[in-house]
């Protein structure tokens, strides 16, 4: 273990990277979630129907695949990305096909009543999802998109395969170097683990914020 | 007498169910008209129809002198667009059966907003709006208080000055106490009682209060699968109702009927 210890500037410097691939890739990925999500209420089939297709593809597809594609196979065609920028981009696309239906189905769940009344009060299409749908719809949506950041931590795992020096690809380094498997697997097992309370906990603070005077069933609706 | 509304030989059917027959029927300016008949015989549905919330199959509707389904081209009568359909639900408002209210916004806000986003008032004016409205539904204290920390009754309320503050030419009731608790019922009627003695705003109501649509109205349809059976002043068809379908129906509210 004293040997690991050696190495924990190499297991900060992954940390760091692990972290900041996932924040990164969340952001991307929250945002695709939304553009995706409510591009499937559009009017336009074309609209609806390339949300779609980009669902499909990168929910159905393997997210390590979509990685190398993203690192291999683009500069092929002439499109390189730096590692961390592939990284980022294959993790939140993938995500964000999961988000999207996040985002739909939390939308959807608001009650017909909602709609109607929007629509009585005469607000045009995107004030009604604007002022009325979306801010019911997002309490919904906390848990899961809680449940997807985590996934998305270990996901990242993946990118070091892409030569990206996150936790995983630095745990791989010192068990080359010390010829120890146990214990740097061991570590950043723990460090992946801490990390992800973490954002348990980021999650839960969120909901809270935003389940405040906010209740999505009112009184005598059943 | 000036008609704001008028149905020309509108049909709508649900599947197999027609809900209305070549419904013939206006409106006068400033008229309360109440719509009473048993469940399903189409009177929610004019409402629905009026607010767009339901399209027709056939047949015409007019709000003030606008086709309401359709609009005039060069080359005749074309269904409605979606601006068209926005320029009419100008003219009309809507309470519902579940209130509605938004729940994420305050008593206060809900009726702001709207005033906001759609007539684009100031904020400042549209809040100093809404607290009188607030106070003609006598709820002026409960302004911050969020749809889940009122009562149906309260809530129900909150709804009728969401809508009033957006003016509409029509208000439309659509069994606006059906679903509060029997205590609850008559601090809503009150509020409309209010209303259509102080306004000269037209009014439809469904209800099933029929204390209430005697006093409320100055017309009363009686429907019945899809069809006017009867309509006229209050008292005559509370009190001396010729067709026998009225009748039948009114017994079982009203013990003394002739």
């Amino acid at each position: 273990m004293e040997q690991i210890l050696e190495y924990s500037p190499i297991l900060i410097q992954g940390t760091i990277t692990t972290i900041e691939l996932t924040l990164a890739s969340a952001v991307l990925a929250l945002i695709i979630s939304f553009v995706v999500g409510l591009a499937r209420f559009s009017s336009l089939r074309i609209v609806r129907v390339a949300a779609i297709v980009y669902l499909e593809f990168f929910r159905g597809t393997s997210a390590i695949v979509q990685m190398f594609f993203m690192f291999y196979v683009l500069p092929l065609f002439g499109v390189t990305f730096p590692p961390l920028l592939a990284g980022i981009l294959a993790c939140g696309l993938n995500l964000g096909s999961y988000g999207s239906e996040v985002v739909r189905s939390a939308v959807l769940s608001v009650s017909k009543g909602q709609h109607e009344a929007a629509l009585a009060l005469n607000y045009t299409n995107y004030q009604r999802f604007r002022y009325v749908l979306i801010p019911q719809a997002i309490p919904v949506m906390i848990p899961t998109f809680g449940n997807l950041l985590i996934e998305l931590l270990k996901l990242t795992a993946v990118a070091s395969l892409i030569t990206i020096s996150d936790l995983t690809f630095m745990s791989q380094i010192i068990r080359v170097q010390t010829a120890l498997t146990l214990e740097p697997f061991l570590v950043i097992l723990v460090i992946y683990f801490i990390i992800s309370s973490v954002l348990v906990w980021f999650t839960k603070l969120v909901e809270r914020k935003f389940s405040k005077g906010r209740h999505t069933i009112t009184a005598k609706e059943g | 007498m000036e008609k704001i509304i008028e149905f020309q030989n509108v049909s709508k059917s649900f599947g197999d169910l027609q809900v209305l027959k070549n419904l013939d029927m206006h409106v006068n300016k400033g008229e309360k008209i109440a719509l009473i008949g048993p469940s399903g015989s189409g009177k929610t549905t004019i409402l629905r129809i009026l607010m767009t919330l339901e399209t027709i199959d056939s047949g015409h509707v007019v709000i003030n002198e606008d086709y309401l389904w359709h609009q005039q081209t060069g080359s005749g009568l074309v269904a409605a667009s979606e601006k068209h359909l926005h320029q009419m639900r100008e003219n009309v408002g809507m309470v519902f059966q579940q209130f509605n209210l938004f729940p994420h916004l305050d008593a206060i806000t809900n009726i702001v907003e709207p005033q906001v986003l759609v007539k684009g008032t100031d904020r400042v004016d549209a809040t100093v709006k809404a607290q009188k409205l607030l106070a003609l539904v006598g709820l002026e204290e409960k302004a911050k208080h969020y749809p889940h920390e009122l009562s149906g009754g309260q809530q129900q309320r909150v709804a009728i000055a969401r809508a009033l503050a957006l003016e509409p030419k029509i208000m439309l009731f659509d069994e606006v106490t059906s679903a509060l608790d029997p205590e609850l019922v008559d601090e809503v009627l009150n509020v409309l009682r209010v209303l259509a003695a102080d306004t000269d705003t037209t009014m439809l109501t469904v209800t099933h209060e029929m204390n209430f649509a005697r006093e409320f109205a100055d017309r009363v349809l009686f429907f019945d699968k899809g069809q006017i059976v009867e309509s006229g002043h209050p008292e005559k068809i509370f009190t001396t109702p010729e067709e026998p379908r009225t009748r039948n129906f009114l017994k079982k509210f009203i013990k003394d009927i002739a």
